[in-house]
């Protein structure tokens, strides 16, 4: 498929200087994540390779997304829905005594696939602002079937008493090991997405992003491809929700409530959408300022004051520790200041050249 | 089914319906107008029940903290247009998504610093605080039923301000299409500016009369947010009369719904399973419908653009 390249001037974004970009930029992240627990171990390293896995499960979900929404033009404000999906396959399965990955991962992959199947039938063949509300509905009516669930816990959620099995070993319950299953997952889910968006598929679906008349005129199954494009995408995003559930040990409604669906458009924005790598720096971001903000407030300019006294330092302090308390208040302004100054996220204001999309 | 129930309940769906209809008329004219996703509305509504808690604990008089209350709401507004929203008209809808949840968690977590996380409820205004009795046994509050009335009288002026008034037609002309109206010489930025601060006030006017019904809290606006996304949807973006057939709609729906889908369950289920899955079905009703409105009329049951 090279001469398609030479051909399409429209599609700045493949560049050689991007391209290269594109390479090292997911290379850079990913190795940064995979040497982090030598660098950290003991102590408070536990609680850091926690929150680094956090950042990669969001970054997996987002990911997914950037596939349809940066890809497809497919805005969808339900994403989360397949998040929460593919954790409640592995809370389910567990209450069930059936534990290990070889066969939970496979079923989750399959339920988030049926599921994107069933929300992109009714979805793709909409756009624009319809396709944003008719994805937040399914994915709503999810969230409210989840917390109908009274025998596995409803509204509460659902603890697990251990983490998934993989062939019979609970190697993951080792929180280095599982930290890398993370690592690689990653990997593994951004090869995957790269190679699509490369793909003839992907070229058809950037195809239909740019003019969807046109692709329909040169005889494109336009609403097939979306459709395809829709349920890989949530097939994808399931597996962050098996891995979350196995970090948490836990797994609730919460996890697909409109507010994480909100989170991944923000990632994506954030980091640069339809770039693949912007959902890594742009989860980075966004998961890191969520415990970056509360820390510099409370445990680095709060002791710089003193605790006690009537003395301005004093309300300095108290300041501090009710901003690291509240921290979505600086959270909020940061996220105002990106929208208005940072267009392109964060990929594309490091990125050297300007390109149209 | 008892009648009674019915009644009540009825009652009660129309006043979530006007209360919905007046947060939703903001967000309609916004989105419809200037093409603009705020997911800040809410706050708005959110603010109007603070502000309403402040202003009558200063003044312990209701007469004068509605003013004060549409006076503030109509400030908030402006300020919140001149800061922001002003400089993100032209921008994608992702761009405003992004902001405009950063003005929630903003404005939210504020809130939260300044009166903490305690519930906080504004009394019934006495000359409301009494009830109609229905049955025998049943009474059904007249401070609701006062709710239902204002609601009513306002959907009517509004509707009558859009339709029959120089400034409402701009109104239609501009949901129809904003940059022919510019191009005829209309100070399209002003119109804007003037659609967003009433939009404002009505929703903080919304967040007052529920100040007394429901608990105030800094996160009251987020689920009225969706329901009004639900409601305009419905309606059809851009559209006063969509956005209040959309509210009744909605409020109908849900109020009667959580109410008698269990029971309507129990004629065709086991009652164990019906317990189950009926309050599930009742939440998920209107997403339904909304789902089903988007298949089969993709622009809402009143489009607004020609």
């Amino acid at each position: 498929m090279a001469p398609a390249e030479a051909v399409s001037p429209s599609t700045l974004s493949e560049r050689p200087s991007l391209l290269r970009a594109g390479v090292l930029s997911p290379l850079l992240f990913i190795a940064a994540f995979a040497l982090l627990p030598l660098v950290v171990a003991g102590g408070d390293g536990a609680f850091l390779l926690t929150i680094a896995a956090r950042i990669m499960i969001f970054a997996l979900a987002a990911l997914s997304l950037d596939l349809i929404l940066g890809y497809g033009a497919m805005v969808s404000f339900g994403h989360a829905a397949f998040i929460g999906i593919g954790a409640y396959v592995i809370g389910i399965s567990a209450e069930h005594f059936l534990e290990d990955l070889a066969l939970t991962l496979p079923l989750a992959l399959f339920i988030c696939a049926a599921f994107g199947l069933l929300m992109g039938a009714v979805s793709v063949r909409t756009s624009g602002i319809q396709f944003i509300m008719i994805t937040l509905a399914l994915s709503q009516m999810a969230y409210f079937g989840a917390t109908s669930l009274a025998r596995y816990g409803g509204d509460d959620g659902l603890t697990l008493w251990s983490r998934s099995t993989v062939f019979g070993s609970s190697i993951l319950e080792n929180d280095v090991a599982f930290y890398y299953a993370v690592v690689v997952a990653l990997a593994l889910c951004y090869g995957l997405c790269a190679l699509i968006v490369r793909s003839r598929f992907g070229r058809v679906l950037s195809g239909i992003r740019q003019s969807d008349k046109r692709m329909s005129a040169l005889g494109y199954p336009v609403d097939r491809y979306r459709l395809v494009a829709f349920v890989i995408a949530g097939a994808i995003c399931g597996v962050s929700g098996v891995l979350l559930a196995n970090l948490t040990e836990f797994v609730s409604p919460a996890y697909m409530s409109w507010g994480r669906s909100a989170d991944l458009i923000i990632i994506l924005v954030i980091g640069g959408i339809g770039r693949l790598h912007g959902a890594l720096w742009g989860a980075l971001i966004l998961l890191g300022l969520e415990d970056a903000i509360p820390f510099v407030f409370k445990d680095v300019l709060a002791p710089l004051f003193p605790a006690d006294g009537e003395s301005i330092g004093a309300s300095l302090h108290a300041a501090s520790l009710t901003i690291a308390q509240n921290w979505k208040v600086v959270l909020g302004p940061i996220l105002i200041l990106v929208a208005l100054y940072a267009r392109g996220g964060i990929v594309g204001v490091f990125s050297t050249r300007k390109d149209g999309s | 089914m008892d009648m009674t129930l019915l009644l009540v309940q009825l009652l009660n769906g129309l006043q979530l319906g006007v209360l919905l209809f007046l947060v939703a008329a903001g967000l309609t004219l916004v989105f419809g107008i200037m093409d603009f996703i705020n997911l800040a509305h809410g706050v708005q509504y959110m603010l109007g029940a603070y502000l309403g808690v402040v202003f009558f604990g200063a003044t312990g008089n209701v007469l004068l903290t509605i003013p004060l209350v549409l006076l503030g709401s109509f400030i908030i507004a402006v300020v919140l247009e001149h800061l922001v929203f002003r400089r993100l008209y032209r921008a994608d809808h992702l761009s405003q998504v992004l902001a405009t949840v950063g003005i929630l968690l903003f404005v939210t977590e504020l809130i939260e610093i300044i009166f903490g996380t305690q519930l906080y409820q504004l009394p019934v205004p006495q000359a409301l605080d009494w009830a109609i009795p229905i049955t025998d046994t049943l009474q059904y509050p007249v401070y609701r039923i006062a709710v239902i009335v204002v609601g009513l009288i306002l959907a009517a002026g509004l509707w009558l301000a859009v339709a029959r008034t120089r400034v409402g037609a701009l109104v239609r002309a501009g949901a129809s299409d904003a940059p022919m109206v510019a191009a005829l010489g209309v100070d399209i930025e002003r119109l804007f500016l003037f659609v967003f601060a009433v939009g404002g006030m009505l929703a903080g006017f919304a967040g007052l009369v529920a100040a007394p019904i429901v608990a105030v809290e800094s996160h009251m606006g987020d689920q009225i947010l969706i329901l009004c996304f639900v409601v305009i949807v419905i309606g059809g973006i851009g559209s006063i009369q969509g956005a209040f057939m959309g509210a009744l709609i909605v409020a109908m729906v849900d109020t009667l719904g959580r109410t008698f889908t269990t029971d309507i369950m129990k004629t065709i289920l086991a009652p164990s399973a019906a317990d189950t899955v009926g309050p599930a079905l009742a939440s998920m009703l209107i997403y339904l419908l909304m789902a089903v409105v988007l298949f089969w009329r993709p622009r809402g049951l009143f489009p607004a653009k020609g």
